[in-house]
């Protein structure tokens, strides 16, 4: 049994049961996500202070972002998420195929949504808009960046889990770790609920 | 002891469609100029979907007093950092 | 180390060679590593502070270049909150002490605190390397003239960055082993008040870390690809740095207080053999103090251009960090009313801790105040001020930890009487050194300038002199420590009768910390009614 990281690496679990250790690890990814809030958060707070300061330039700028890729994204994400939360309540039923399949979906989007980020990116580049072009696109590229960098956190997490999956790793009654993932990948799709609309619609 | 908790797979489907109707009309509200309104819809979309996300898709509807703290303490300190910060660039 | 004696137990100290050490997931020993690591850069950052006086002993161009003398103040600076101070009690005695006074086996997540100890030696190395072209721009790194400077700015914030990261994986690991890892019985108001404070400090942690880290990664972006943020040439805002970093900072000071504060609740009530005065008072100060710290930052900035409205908005706040605080002072002294108290080192240095504090604690509310700090501010009074608090509160809460826990972390006692030297010199070198400093920033001596008129000259060598007297004390205290790791005599499991778990258990403790798990029936501090366990 892998009830706990601990235990397999040969220190006896400090836990008292197996039903604390999953109280932990979720005490412990919600206080790791109150910590990407704030992250993220001196963003949002940067993005307050000069859209009151700039509002022109605001609005003159996002107009160059594509409302329609953003919102192709934003469908993308909210569908991981859905696969992700499958995941969970697959495995909660010992399904082990619907498990994988689940994951497996989950990181295709994943990787859907960084490539349509990518092509974003290089038209951006390609019309001559980097950060530092101004103050809107430095945020633009700085937040947008940072939340592609927890995507692509997030595809190495799911696939830790999808590689433990074949490995069945997880059952009914153990699978807090799929289940921490999960929790890391809807706040990824937070953020992105709330940077589609800054960027992308309103002006 | 995993049992009772999150939902089934219809829950989770019924709050996926929400989340697409949701954004389908922050999408429709955007072509159309409101003015101060639209920053107002769009934003107040987002928490809508934001909420349906934390309280479904995250399980927060489940969760005992502990974790909504966890959850809710680290937007309390965003908005004060949003708050002391602008009280300083709304009055210089 | 620990040896064998008479057949006594190496207790947690038994594996010996490198890999047992640094792929250890025990706390202890991670509490170890992190204290050896953190006293490590107190001496060199000490060794900085001893050349900036010697180059203050005269005014005008002495000894090293004027752009040395940044470098050396920067580094002191840097140096000692960032791989000293902040994590010094928390991941050094928090990591040893936390599991050990809550009656748990270990902390909540073993391999993320191993982890949490190689990104802090990572970001260390990192920093170290960033050096090759040395940092001038003070331990707060400023914009403008952060994002300008020639040093190596963008791979010294990512330094920083790991640091913090290391920070804020600690705090969460201490977060969730309060809530999930107390012994049988022991209910929040059971918990000793050590905890209370680490709990507080880690919140602080977790919370207002990745404000500062972003704020260096942004640093970094500014200088990498111009990105504009701080830099008013492009329409950014240089106070929008401040603003962060003191998010951050100004919360932090209370990373560095709160823990030696719950030192010293353990210390006094021990030498005092008396119950602690007001126990919930002070639990939940610490807390008041962690939200409270959160909501005073912008008392940094009043000269900094800041708007009137948030200057007074910010005063006015200050003023409360003042309630909680004075509520711990009033407790301790209470506890110590009429309390059988006797004055070994760790005492010494928690009393020691309770007057340097008041000191920097009431010079605080001169630089709080509008109107005062920008007299003072920037002057050699600031310069005073954060030393009594640091130094005279962090550092001898610290070391009273230091001399308190020694004998349980090593399985050896130190020598009373060389602890009590190394503190006598410490104390009168410490006031010496930063006493006349108060005096000297209130005549207007600027802080961080290579040069100062004639007529301040006599003052300062006073205050040079003070801190090779200091540089003794701290000697001897080092010669004491390194003589009781490998000679002291073997220490009883509960050298000073106290009445929390850690003495309950042998000294050092066995790998699994309790024999069996305790059951906690009553508050630590009952000392009229119980008798202390163990054999002393």
């Amino acid at each position: 049994m892998a009830h706990s990281a601990a235990e397999s690496a040969g220190h006896p679990s400090v836990h008292a049961s197996p039903a604390v250790a999953y109280e932990a690890a979720k005490l412990g990814i919600w206080a790791f996500l109150a910590t990407e809030v704030l992250l993220f958060g001196g963003l949002f707070t940067t993005y307050i202070v000069f859209r009151l300061k700039f509002p022109e330039m605001f609005h003159r700028d996002y107009l160059h972002l594509d409302r329609v890729l953003g919102a192709a994204n934003t469908v993308v994400l909210i569908a991981s998420s859905l696969t992700v939360a499958l995941a969970i309540a697959s495995i909660r039923k010992g399904e082990q195929r619907l498990l994988k399949l689940f994951l497996s979906l989950t990181i295709f989007l994943a990787g859907v949504f960084l490539v349509i980020k990518y092509f974003e990116w290089t038209e951006k580049f390609a019309h001559g808009l980097f950060p530092g072009t101004d103050i809107f696109f430095s945020l633009y590229f700085m937040m947008t960046g940072l939340h592609g960098l927890h995507v692509a956190g997030g595809i190495a997490v799911l696939g830790a889990m999808l590689f433990l999956a074949g490995r069945g790793r997880f059952s009914e009654s153990y699978n807090t770790p799929v289940e921490i993932s999960g929790l890391y990948w809807h706040f990824v799709d937070l953020v992105w609920i709330y940077l589609f609309p800054l960027f992308y619609l309103i002006g | 002891m995993m049992k009772g908790r999150g939902g089934g797979y219809a829950v989770y489907l019924a709050v996926f469609a929400a989340l697409l109707v949701l954004t389908g009309a922050t999408v429709a509200v955007s072509y159309v100029d409101l003015g101060f309104w639209n920053v107002a819809t769009a934003l107040l979309i987002a928490s809508v979907k934001a909420s349906l996300v934390a309280l479904f898709f995250m399980h927060l509807k489940h969760e005992g007093v502990l974790v909504w703290t966890f959850a809710l303490v680290p937007v309390l300190f965003l908005l004060l950092i949003v708050a002391g910060t602008l009280s300083d660039t709304l009055f210089r | 180390m620990a040896l064998p004696e008479n057949g006594r137990s190496r207790g947690y100290l038994a594996a010996r060679g490198f890999r047992s050490w640094a792929l250890t997931l025990d706390h202890k020993r991670i509490g170890a590593l992190y204290l050896y690591t953190t006293l490590f850069f107190f001496l060199l950052g000490g060794i900085f502070g001893l050349l900036i006086r010697i180059k203050l002993m005269y005014p005008g161009q002495a000894i090293f270049s004027n752009q040395t003398y940044n470098v050396l103040f920067t580094l002191h600076g840097s140096m000692m909150i960032f791989l000293f101070i902040i994590p010094g009690i928390p991941s050094g005695l928090g990591n040893f002490f936390i599991p050990l006074l809550i009656g748990a086996r270990d902390v909540a997540f073993p391999r993320l605190n191993l982890a949490s100890y190689w990104i802090f030696v990572a970001g260390i190395l990192v920093i170290l390397g960033s050096l090759i072209r040395p940092m001038d721009t003070g331990w707060t790194f400023y914009t403008p003239y952060s994002a300008k400077t020639g040093a190596n700015i963008a791979l010294l914030s990512f330094g920083i960055f790991l640091v913090g990261m290391s920070s804020i994986l600690t705090g969460l690991n201490f977060i969730v082993t309060v809530h999930k890892l107390r012994a049988p019985g022991m209910t929040w108001h059971r918990m000793p008040l050590f905890i209370w404070g680490m709990y507080a400090t880690s919140i602080i942690q977790v919370l207002a870390t990745p404000v500062v880290g972003i704020t260096f990664l942004l640093l970094a972006m500014e200088r990498v690809f111009g990105i504009g943020f701080f830099d008013p040439a492009k329409g950014g805002d240089p106070l929008l740095f401040q603003h962060f970093f003191w998010f951050y900072s100004h919360p932090v000071v209370y990373v560095m207080i709160l823990p030696a504060m719950g030192v010293i609740s353990e210390v006094i009530p021990v030498f005092s053999r008396k119950p602690i005065f007001g126990y919930k008072a002070i639990a939940y100060s610490s807390l008041a103090i962690a939200f409270i710290g959160f909501l005073v930052w912008g008392h940094h900035m009043f000269v900094s251009g800041m708007s009137k409205t948030a200057s007074i908005i910010f005063s006015f706040l200050t003023f409360f960090v003042a309630v909680p605080t004075s509520v711990k002072v009033f407790n301790w002294i209470a506890t110590m009313y009429k309390g059988s108290i006797t004055f070994e080192s760790p005492m010494l240095y928690a009393l020691t801790f309770i007057s340097l504090f008041i000191i920097g604690g009431l010079t605080g509310m001169f630089l709080g105040a509008l109107a005062t700090d920008v007299h003072v501010h920037d002057t050699y009074f600031i310069v005073a001020h954060f030393h009594y608090t640091m130094m005279g509160g962090t550092v001898m809460g610290l070391l009273a930890g230091l001399h308190y826990w020694w004998p349980k972390m090593t399985g050896r006692m130190l020598s009373e009487k060389t602890a009590r030297w190394g503190w006598l010199l410490t104390f009168i070198g410490f006031n010496l050194t930063f006493l006349v400093q108060f005096y000297l920033g209130f005549k207007g001596m600027p802080r961080r300038w290579a040069e100062y008129p004639p007529q301040y000259q006599t003052l300062n060598i006073v205050s040079t002199v003070g801190s090779w007297i200091l540089a003794g004390g701290i000697l001897v205290m080092f010669s004491n420590f390194i003589r009781g790791l490998f000679r002291g005599d073997p220490a009883p499991a509960n050298p000073w009768k106290g009445l929390t778990l850690e003495w309950q258990t042998s000294s050092p403790p066995p790998e699994e910390n309790f024999g069996t798990v305790p059951v906690v029936t009553d508050w630590p501090y009952g000392y009229v009614k119980r008798k202390p366990a163990g054999d002393g």
